[in-house]
């Protein structure tokens, strides 16, 4: 299949398409593999008592009714059965985006299972599984190519169920943020359209260097802060924006007690009331371009801290900010769900940034950001864990929350 | 344990209410017409039927027992088959020894369904668990996608042809033809069949059933109630029913009728050479195939070869489907598993009119139905014997 080119002007008389959404019904055991889909992961369920894999999620197993159901990682390889190309699918999300392929596939996992099937999968070839979030945002199956790294980009099916920022047009909140030339970098690699940043506060001194030179990329002021500034940008850039990647932040230090009131509401007005505002009147235009052609309105995208899953003491204000933030975002992703537009929250450890600037080491720098977004991106995620720190306290969660919470104290 | 037989149970009173492409009527609409063809048919009031059985997909918020409340009947006897195309065998075995042993003297069997502009579409998106989380998510709601790729490895194993799908679809619209009640009224040739559209390939468009309005029905009673009301009927000879068989198969290649058929036959006394006209069940012709090879008409991978040195016209070698199956005649939902039934009572008992095999008093009706995955889930067939035409 031909790459995808860059969409021409639009023509001004055609009405935008609605957004329409695949069946999004599951049962609640589905959703255990929703919750891997959203990280990235291929986990299937599997009998705990007899080992046996199993496909649908069912409430017992079929080969010894026992009730432990655990989701496991599986191996991703599978060998087609069968294929067939639904040319008038029922349901009219498919039929707007007929032929849509799919196929019946041998895990090597042992179930059967129907796929989304690349375009040159046929019966008898190997095909590499995924699970993916749909427009729909629940998990499905992509099968595609076998080798590991083949780009599926050509195929519409997969770009249906990413935000590739290829041909897109992104708004960086602010560009006074740690991340911001790295994310700038690697959004142009990845093909992005237009690469806009944010400036708040623009009578203060702000070096954009190279930034600017490269394709597509510019600076225009916006203070999330601003009502005004808010609108005007919404009303010069609302329908010219696909992915927004939200850097605003606002971190000071201090405990529960010791911690200044000020700094802190400070911090929930830039993480949570600025993007709020920059959601109420940008992201309707984005819901209403969901399907507007293959480079239609596809993510937003939150750089948050990994306190606000696990509020550091030292960290007090701050960590509520984020944890506010990120309770925010689960309601915004729900709106943003009607246009089938994603939202990735991206969870940090200490940063790079000058208020980090005592904490020890390992940091994540712009560029570890800036790869795991376009990374989640393209392949449609809804979480990640950026860093080593993070990735730590995401795994101790899972294991106990109540020791993440005592062992915090320590910092 | 040798099973054992139904002895003096009988079927008698066929009936099909007249389908309809849409209906603005409602499911116990179309219920009632069935309970009241039934009753005429049997010159009893409908109060005299102490079993009702019945299957639909379209009655909710209606189930079997409300239905009594609304049509005044007082069974001793209730049973309900949403269950598709298996639905019409479920009904008959288990209304046949509740009268065999005397819970239950006449028993209603009916199906009944309606089809609003939107009731197909309902119907899918709320059709089963397995297919909520993993078949109408990729555009694959209704059976064509589904039916697809079973169909096109039947094809690579089998060698099975869109020919073969052809010669079964044409033969069955000549036997529509004949049938009034058929909803398609337009000759097929092989040619327009080939050149159909494609749906889902190998499934094209006249691989395809038409949903309808319709009921199906019929009664089971003992032979002595059918003799004092003077009704032709048709023993049940034989009958199997298997749910999930073969759950080992990558991809369904033989339903299962293929593990109980030596028993069908046993149990009816015949073999497949002794059956005088066969109704499988049509939602995609090489579903009719995969009949006839677990069925024993001919051995598996071999209905292709059968299916050319045959012919499926009511007065063909090998009558088939005389009443258009549900490919020309439409597809009443749950009651796509009683129109063979219903066809085949027709039939022996010589009531079958134009459509009538001469000669015929041995009939196999067989059902297939509920596509839960990635696989039909229900089969069964049954043996009737009649005095025939």
């Amino acid at each position: 299949m031909a790459p995808l080119q860059p969409p021409r002007r639009k023509d001004p008389l055609k009405r935008t398409p609605l957004p329409l959404l695949p069946p999004g019904q599951r049962s609640r055991a589905a959703h255990h593999l929703t919750a891997a889909a959203a990280e990235g992961r291929f986990a299937l369920p599997r009998c705990a008592a007899c080992g046996t894999f199993h496909f649908p999620v069912r409430e017992a197993c079929p080969d010894c009714l026992s009730a432990r159901i655990e989701m496991v990682e599986a191996p991703e390889g599978a060998t087609v059965l069968s294929q067939t190309t639904a040319e008038v699918p029922a349901d009219n999300y498919f039929r707007e985006r007929a032929p849509w392929r799919v196929g019946l596939v041998k895990m090597d996992a042992g179930p059967t299972a129907l796929v989304h099937l690349h375009p040159e999968g046929i019966a008898g070839s190997r095909v590499r599984l995924v699970l993916m979030l749909d427009r729909a945002e629940q998990a499905v199956l992509y099968a595609g190519p076998e080798q590991k790294g083949a780009d599926p980009m050509t195929d519409p099916q997969w770009r249906e169920m990413t935000a590739d920022p290829l041909h897109r047009r992104v708004l960086i909140t602010d560009a006074r943020s740690f991340a911001a030339p790295a994310l700038v970098k690697a959004l142009v690699e990845a093909g992005a359209r237009e690469v806009r940043l944010g400036l708040p506060e623009a009578w203060k001194p702000f070096a954009a260097g190279k930034l600017t030179a490269l394709p597509g990329v510019s600076v225009v002021p916006l203070d999330l802060g601003s009502e005004r500034s808010v609108a005007d940008h919404a009303r010069d850039y609302g329908g010219k924006t696909e992915i927004v990647i939200n850097t605003a932040d606002h971190m000071r230090p201090g405990g529960a007690l010791g911690g200044s009131i000020t700094a802190t509401r400070d911090a929930m007005e830039a993480v949570v009331f600025g993007p709020m505002r920059l959601a109420q009147a940008l992201a309707p235009a984005m819901i209403g371009r969901g399907a507007d052609g293959p480079t239609g309105a596809a993510a937003w995208v939150n750089l948050l801290s990994v306190h606000a899953l696990a509020p550091s003491p030292a960290l007090a204000g701050w960590s509520a900010a984020q944890a506010a933030a990120l309770a925010w975002s689960h309601s915004l992703r729900a709106d943003l769900a009607q246009g089938g537009v994603k939202l990735l929250n991206l969870f940090c450890g200490p940063t790079d940034s000058d208020w980090f600037q005592t904490w020890p080491q390992p940091r994540v720098g712009g560029s570890a950001v800036a790869t795991a977004a376009v990374s989640g991106l393209k392949r449609g995620l809804e979480e990640m864990f950026v860093g080593d720190v993070a990735k730590d306290i995401q795994a101790r969660l899972a294991a106990n929350p109540k020791a993440v919470e005592r062992e915090m104290r320590q910092g | 344990m040798a099973r054992r037989g139904y002895e003096d149970v009988v079927l008698t009173v066929p009936v099909t209410v007249p389908y309809q492409r849409y209906s603005v009527e409602s499911t116990a609409w179309w219920a009632g017409r069935a309970l009241a063809a039934l009753a005429a048919g049997a010159g009893m009031s409908h109060r005299d039927f102490d079993g009702f059985s019945f299957a639909s997909f379209s009655a909710a918020p209606d189930s079997a027992i409300g239905l009594t409340q609304h049509f005044g009947l007082s069974p001793r006897f209730l049973d309900f088959v949403p269950l598709g195309g298996v639905a019409g065998v479920v009904s008959l075995r288990r209304a046949a020894r509740a009268v065999q042993m005397g819970d239950a003297d006449v028993v209603a069997c009916v199906a009944a369904e309606t089809n609003g502009v939107h009731t197909f579409r309902y119907g899918l998106e709320n059709f089963s668990r397995f297919s909520q989380d993993a078949v109408y998510p990729y555009g694959a709601g209704g059976p064509n996608v589904s039916f697809a790729l079973i169909c096109q490895n039947y094809m690579a194993q089998t060698g099975a042809t869109r020919e073969d799908f052809g010669k079964l679809c044409v033969a069955m619209r000549d036997n529509a033809l004949k049938n009034p009640n058929a909803l398609m009224k337009k000759p097929l040739t092989l040619a327009q069949y080939l050149d159909a559209r494609a749906i889902a390939p190998p499934i094209h468009l006249f691989d395809c059933v038409m949903p309808c309005a319709g009921a199906e029905a019929f009664l089971v009673m003992r032979e002595e109630t059918a003799k004092a009301q003077g009704l032709p009927y048709a023993h049940l000879l034989g009958s199997i029913e298997r749910h999930n068989a073969f759950a080992e198969d990558p991809v369904q290649m033989r339903g299962g009728w293929a593990k109980d058929m030596p028993e069908l036959y046993a149990m009816a006394g015949t073999t497949p050479a002794g059956i005088d006209v066969v109704n499988t069940y049509d939602d995609y012709p090489f579903v009719c195939m995969m009949q006839f090879e677990d069925l024993g008409f001919c051995k598996k991978g071999e209905a292709s070869d059968f299916v050319q040195a045959h012919d499926f016209t009511i007065a063909g070698d090998f009558p088939h489907n005389t009443c258009g199956g549900q490919l020309s005649a439409g597809q009443a939902g749950c009651g796509g598993g009683h129109m063979g039934i219903v066809e085949v009572l027709r039939q022996v008992t010589g009531q079958a009119g134009p459509t009538q095999v001469s000669g015929a008093k041995r009939g196999l009706a067989s059902g297939f139905g509920m596509i839960n995955f990635d696989r039909g889930l229900g089969s069964g067939a049954v043996i009737l014997g009649g005095e025939g035409a």
